[in-house]
């Protein structure tokens, strides 16, 4: 699966230099670190469930690169791709993931309690804040290799577990080729709604196969915790409300996750997840914490102040416009988060946001009432 | 805690397609049945079904026409798929049996009678088919190497064409911004396809790796080379000598053909299904004649869209399928691809826009018009 990558046994009766892409118009990470010597070793392997060389590659030969942001160019199709394709992808993840070597460890730490302050975010400025992650469940392929069968496998047990959560985490599930009209409207009126990827850097991996089968949206009662089921990740969950209170969203965030996880050990499975890598997703962008907290914050005079770039390079933090990773920002509002994923722990993360977020504001505060940024400029995190 | 390997794990109705929304010939055809029989199979090249259905999976309906949903991705699947491909050929290429009928091919262009427009209502003509390359994989599953293998077997025979045939290749990858531009203005580059019924099956992968186009110097005779077949091959010429167009298109081909298999190569062919194409909706002659023509009075009749069938033609606007016309010019063309030789659809067109015009000249002189009786299939 899934444009005929997989009869590998077929591109053997060619020389690997006959195969080898042509990546002279590239830049992402995988063109950056593919060698002939790496795809000849590499190209006679598969996973355990038929996942090729050719898979993991294919989204980074279709898509030499992407104006904003260095992409990625490779993606993994089960949990085991990490492993047999580790040649290629340790260095992928090294180069992106700031110097993280295949030796090293992750840290998770899903304890709110650990996150100090966060809850004091001025609300002036900081106009909504928000978490996000993903989870792959053990012993399913992901998006990009997934059959039906095991996609709508990996919908039903979701919703199963989602469907046992109780209190302020009660909610319901919307399954996309089913919701009605009424619902559709009042999904996309929240900003719920996700529609078919039109990214070509998502379609060329294969992950839109089949749409909408197998894909849906679930939200609790009071729509601050949403899990997206079956888009580019088996789930990713959401954690959001508007102002600052970002330690009320993280709350949120470890409770529903840890919940979640005790749902799916009760069924007899868990999400992928190994002491090197974090938890597996999708992307090798995502793997470790999976994390984006996030706010959207008014800094106009910030923004546009010579050192903007530094003061976010310091502070490992990123910036996007409001419409999300492919958009610029509008009138002087930003979409801040932090810039790391891997080797880092979604306490720490999330501690860095807060932090950051705190300073950003006292900065714009200042610059309004025309004083210098100079002396409260932050060391290197 | 582990599960089975994925493949095990599933019966085939966990695997088995939502189609309750979907209206294409696959979906027509597709039962629960057929699928548990075919799903294990695979090409000895390692194609699949469910890859040969995913473009008609992703993609239900098409706002004009029924859309075939499903492709080829190498010579074999036509046989290892027949369960399902047969009754979808049936029902695309109206009616024909390929497990009881065989297909005439004819590429005599001498055999054409009258195939001189009036100019004052045809500006174009054109005749394009396809051709597959035996023994490589069709566009849908070709590996790169293959891709490449085309591109050097089909440039290298084109290169030995002569007369006003020679002409140059413009591969895609290495064209200069002026190369691009002169074909931009001739109508002739092609882009990386858009409509997601080609890219959902794979066929836009590496792009523009092994992409190019070929076209003689007197730009007349055009080939397409891994677009959506191996090679898309196009005799065209403003103006309506219908009759040059098809002994260009006749002799270009016989020309290449022999130039291939001077090399050892030949195209994929049977007498049961003729000129094997990734879609089935290009099988047999692969062949679609045609004109852009001024109709500005029949194209308002009532009966238009009658008379058209009736003579076993098509309409689509100027931009091709999947544009509506502008004004009251029309690209007119055979309805057929399978079952009937080249010959036979060529003269199908010559003779049916012919009664076109006269219909027009009539009703620019307030006669009336008949519409014709059902030529014969």
């Amino acid at each position: 699966m899934p444009f005929g990558n997989t009869h590998n046994a077929l591109k053997m009766k060619y020389a690997s230099s006959e195969e080898y892409p042509d990546l002279s118009q590239h830049n992402n990470h995988m063109a950056k670190i593919l060698t002939p010597a790496i795809y000849e070793r590499l190209r006679s392997k598969q996973t355990p469930s038929g996942f090729t060389l050719d898979d993991v590659i294919q989204t980074g030969i279709d898509n030499p690169g992407h104006p904003f942001i260095m992409t990625v160019g490779c993606v993994a199709g089960d949990e085991e791709t990490y492993e047999v394709f580790k040649e290629l992808l340790d260095p992928i993840i090294e180069d992106r993931h700031g110097g993280y070597k295949p030796t090293d460890k992750h840290k998770t730490d899903l304890n709110p309690n650990n996150l100090k302050g966060g809850d004091d975010l001025d609300p002036n400025y900081v106009l909504s804040s928000r978490v996000r992650t993903g989870r792959s469940i053990r012993g399913f392929c992901l998006p990009p290799h997934c059959s039906r069968g095991e996609r709508r496998g990996v919908e039903k047990m979701s919703v199963e577990a989602l469907d046992s959560l109780s209190g302020d985490l009660k909610g319901k599930y919307y399954a996309l080729k089913n919701m009605t009209d009424a619902e559709q409207q009042q999904l996309i009126d929240d900003h719920f709604l996700f529609d078919k990827p039109v990214s070509p850097l998502l379609l060329a991996s294969g992950m839109a196969r089949d749409w909408p089968d197998g894909r849906g949206i679930w939200h609790n009662d009071t729509k601050t915790f949403l899990v997206w089921v079956n888009e580019e990740d088996h789930l990713r969950v959401i954690s959001m409300q508007k102002g600052g209170n970002m330690k009320e969203v993280f709350n949120r965030f470890c409770t529903g996750l840890t919940k979640i996880e005790t749902l799916f050990k009760d069924k007899g499975t868990s999400f992928m997840w190994n002491e090197h890598l974090g938890y597996v997703l999708t992307c090798p962008s995502n793997l470790g914490t999976g994390l984006r907290a996030g706010v959207h914050v008014k800094i106009p005079n910030m923004s546009k102040h010579a050192k903007f770039e530094e003061v976010l390079k310091r502070l490992r933090l990123q910036k996007r416009g409001t419409g999300g990773v492919d958009t610029a920002a509008v009138g002087g509002t930003f979409d801040i988060s932090n810039a790391d994923r891997l080797g880092f722990s979604e306490v720490e993360l999330v501690q860095m946001v807060v932090d950051g977020v705190k300073l950003l504001v006292d900065m714009e505060k200042k610059l309004e009432k025309g004083q210098s940024i100079d002396n409260i400029m932050p060391a290197q995190k | 805690i582990h599960f089975c390997p994925h493949d095990l794990m599933y019966p085939d109705s966990a695997d088995y397609p939502d189609l309750r929304k979907h209206n294409n010939c696959m979906a027509s055809h597709l039962t629960p049945a057929i699928y548990a029989k075919l799903v294990d199979k695979a090409t000895p090249n390692g194609y699949t079904l469910d890859q040969a259905i995913q473009t008609g999976v992703d993609n239900p309906g098409h706002p004009f026409i029924k859309t075939v949903g499903m492709v080829a991705g190498d010579e074999e699947s036509y046989e290892v798929f027949a369960d399902l491909l047969d009754p979808v050929i049936k029902e695309r290429h109206n009616g024909y049996d390929p497990q009881t009928m065989t297909h005439p091919t004819d590429l005599d262009s001498s055999k054409l009678k009258s195939g001189k427009f009036d100019e004052r209502y045809v500006l174009s003509s054109r005749v394009r088919t396809g051709r597959s390359i035996r023994g490589l994989s069709l566009p849908p599953a070709c590996t790169r190497a293959e891709r490449r293998e085309v591109e050097k077997v089909v440039v290298d025979a084109l290169a030995g064409l002569k007369g006003d045939l020679a002409g140059t290749y413009y591969s895609l990858t290495h064209m200069t911004d002026q190369e691009q531009q002169q074909l931009i203005d001739d109508h002739f580059l092609f882009d990386k396809p858009v409509s997601p019924l080609l890219t959902c099956s794979g066929m836009a992968r590496d792009w523009p790796d092994a992409r190019g186009i070929w076209h003689n110097n007197t730009k007349t005779f055009l080939i397409w080379i891994n677009e959506e077949d191996h090679t898309r091959v196009i005799s065209m010429e403003k103006g309506g000598n219908m009759k040059r167009v098809f002994d260009r298109f006749c002799t270009g081909l016989k020309e290449v053909e022999r130039l291939i298999q001077e090399k050892g190569w030949e195209f994929m062919w049977n007498e049961r299904l003729g000129y094997i194409l990734t879609c089935p909706s290009n099988l047999g002659t692969g062949l679609r004649a045609g004109v852009h023509v001024n109709l500005p009075k029949l194209s308002k009749d009532p009966r238009f869209t009658k008379i058209l069938d009736n003579l076993r033609l098509q309409k689509r606007g100027t931009g091709g399928v999947d544009t509506a016309a502008v004004g009251s010019t029309f690209d007119i063309s055979n309805l057929d691809r399978l079952g009937q030789s080249e010959v036979q659809l060529v003269q199908t067109v010559v003779d049916g826009v012919n009664y076109l015009i006269e219909c027009e000249k009539k009703l620019e002189k307030g006669q009336d018009i008949k519409i014709p009786p059902p030529v014969r299939k």
